[in-house]
């Protein structure tokens, strides 16, 4: 059971987790035996409230800030993916590809959005509504729920930063056990960004010339979206120096684009609060 | 919710197969652990000397140790490519010969980064064995690079919290989402919507984590060098 090597894994990192958990270590059969009885959906919540009662008392304000920021992006993708799935006749045909990718992936950001904010607990900041976005953007995406180009365009927007809130984030989460979580977050992020990304290739999609992974954008810029409405998702994102070393260059065939490629780049937390603000009501 | 209880079905049958497939690609990627050694080392045994030892080693017991390991990585996923896009099985499209023209310059990009950084405290070159890969073939060659990418995500990831430098931590989620795209990318040839389904996905939406030590032994089954670990 997943939860079981969650914990295993944590144990390899933090020896006492059991001892945080519980202060009898035998106790945590309990919690195997629990594991086969609940419901498996109902597992996030478990986790959520045994990390609260295993960091929760001593969980650093930083840490807490850093699990809200994410919540909040996780509450916008989900609202985001599940209108489209919902309440946006014609924009996504049951049965087709592109509907069973976007049912994936907004089952993700909800198990992402449960996970978090069982994690939180008490601490866990807004619940968001659909009603309390803007999907639209103020207008600047009017046709984001009718137009399938559009939707994926946004989609990508909000993949791509995602992974790249996620990736700001690390140092503040460095050697603790959230950090692991985080980052198998961070990845499937990544893989969603990579699916939209394909998807807007594809003919259906706009059969827009993008990569799955970020290029260098036309004109030697950051954004390779060819949306320039979503400049500030790429801003700085042609990077090709990493820790000192320039990367183009760096063997033969390596060019300023894969170098671009090869690396993800981070984005601060006010930079991508500042993005979702334009579609938070 | 209305459909409440068929959810929750759907989800349990879903964490099976997951972890049945799982296991099934354990096995696909290795039977054994031929070349890889374990070796507990204590303080003891450095004050008597450090071993020498036949083939690499990876000394954990700092961020070096880590970035050897992802440059080890790197460095068979980097020959891996440059074979597949010098000859690229004769099933390529001319739009999959170019993204893994794209992918090798990428692994060749991680690999020459890290061994930059790590400067003198990078391991050597590691000779590989592709023995068990039909280069020929559009389904082995799919079949390697999704367990190759799917690896790297999930070593990245289990690897993470070792790391103390910053800048290095920030390096590895650089280089670990570029790989989760790649494997996105090598899923959806094979099979289109699978670029996170739930052989990698778990119930709570995480990818997989796994420590250097369920992940080298996987490795080591495509390297003919010696990979010595130390201090994990």
């Amino acid at each position: 059971m997943n939860i079981v090597n969650i914990i295993e894994e944590i144990e390899k990192v933090d020896g006492e987790i059991y001892e945080r958990l519980n202060p009898r270590r035998a106790a945590m059969k309990d919690f195997y035996s629990m594991g086969k009885k609940i419901a498996l959906a109902a597992m996030p919540l478990a986790m959520g409230s045994m990390f609260k009662k295993a960091y929760g008392q001593s969980t650093p304000t930083a840490i807490t800030d850093v699990l809200n920021f994410a919540l909040t992006l996780e509450y916008l993708e989900y609202h985001f993916y599940n209108h489209s799935l919902l309440a946006a006749p014609g924009l996504l045909t049951p049965g087709t590809p592109a509907h069973g990718a976007i049912t994936t992936i907004r089952d993700h950001e909800l198990a992402h959005v449960n996970l978090l904010k069982g994690a939180l607990g008490g601490a866990a900041g807004k619940v968001y509504a659909y009603a309390d976005f803007d999907f639209t953007a103020k207008g600047t995406f009017p046709t984001v729920y009718t137009d399938y180009k559009t939707f994926l365009a946004v989609a990508q927007a909000f993949e791509d930063t995602g992974v790249r809130a996620y990736k700001g984030q690390a140092t503040v989460l460095k050697g603790n056990a959230v950090l692991t979580t985080a980052l198998q977050i961070h990845s499937v992020e990544a893989r969603h960004a990579s699916h939209i990304r394909q998807m807007r290739a594809a003919p259906a999609g706009g059969g827009v010339a993008i990569k799955p992974w970020i290029s260098l954008g036309a004109g030697g810029g950051a954004n390779d979206s060819g949306v320039p409405q979503v400049d500030p998702v790429y801003a700085g994102e042609a990077l090709d120096v990493q820790t000192g070393v320039t990367i183009t260059g760096i063997a033969t065939g390596v060019t300023k684009a894969a170098a671009v490629e090869s690396f993800d780049e981070p984005l601060a937390k006010a930079d991508v609060l500042t993005i979702a603000s334009l579609f938070i009501k | 919710m209305k459909n409440l209880q068929e959810q929750n079905t759907q989800v349990e049958q879903s964490v099976f197969t997951a972890q049945l497939q799982r296991r099934s690609f354990l096995q696909y990627a290795g039977a054994g652990a031929a070349g890889i050694a374990l070796i507990a080392a204590g303080c003891k045994k450095r004050d008597r000397g450090i071993p020498e030892y036949e083939g690499v080693v990876l000394d954990f017991k700092d961020d070096f140790g880590v970035l050897n390991y992802a440059y080890a990585l790197e460095q068979l996923e980097a020959a891996f490519y440059i074979q597949v896009a010098s000859a690229p099985p004769s099933g390529f499209s001319a739009a999959e010969k170019a993204y893994f023209q794209d992918i090798q310059f990428h692994e060749i990009a991680h690999r020459e980064y890290l061994k930059k950084a790590l400067g003198a405290a990078a391991i050597g070159s590691l000779e590989v064995n592709f023995s068990s890969i039909n280069f020929t073939d559009r389904t082995s060659v799919l079949a390697t690079a999704k367990a190759f990418e799917d690896l790297g995500v999930a070593a990245y990831n289990g690897a993470g919290v070792r790391l103390t430098t910053d800048a290095y931590l920030v390096a590895a989620g650089k280089i670990v989402s570029v790989e989760a795209r790649h494997a996105a990318y090598i899923r959806d040839l094979i099979s289109n919507g699978s670029f996170a389904n739930a052989e990698v996905v778990d119930a709570n939406g995480l990818d997989v984590a796994l420590t250097p030590d369920k992940v080298l032994p996987i490795a080591a089954n495509y390297v003919k060098t010696k990979i010595n670990v130390i201090n994990l």
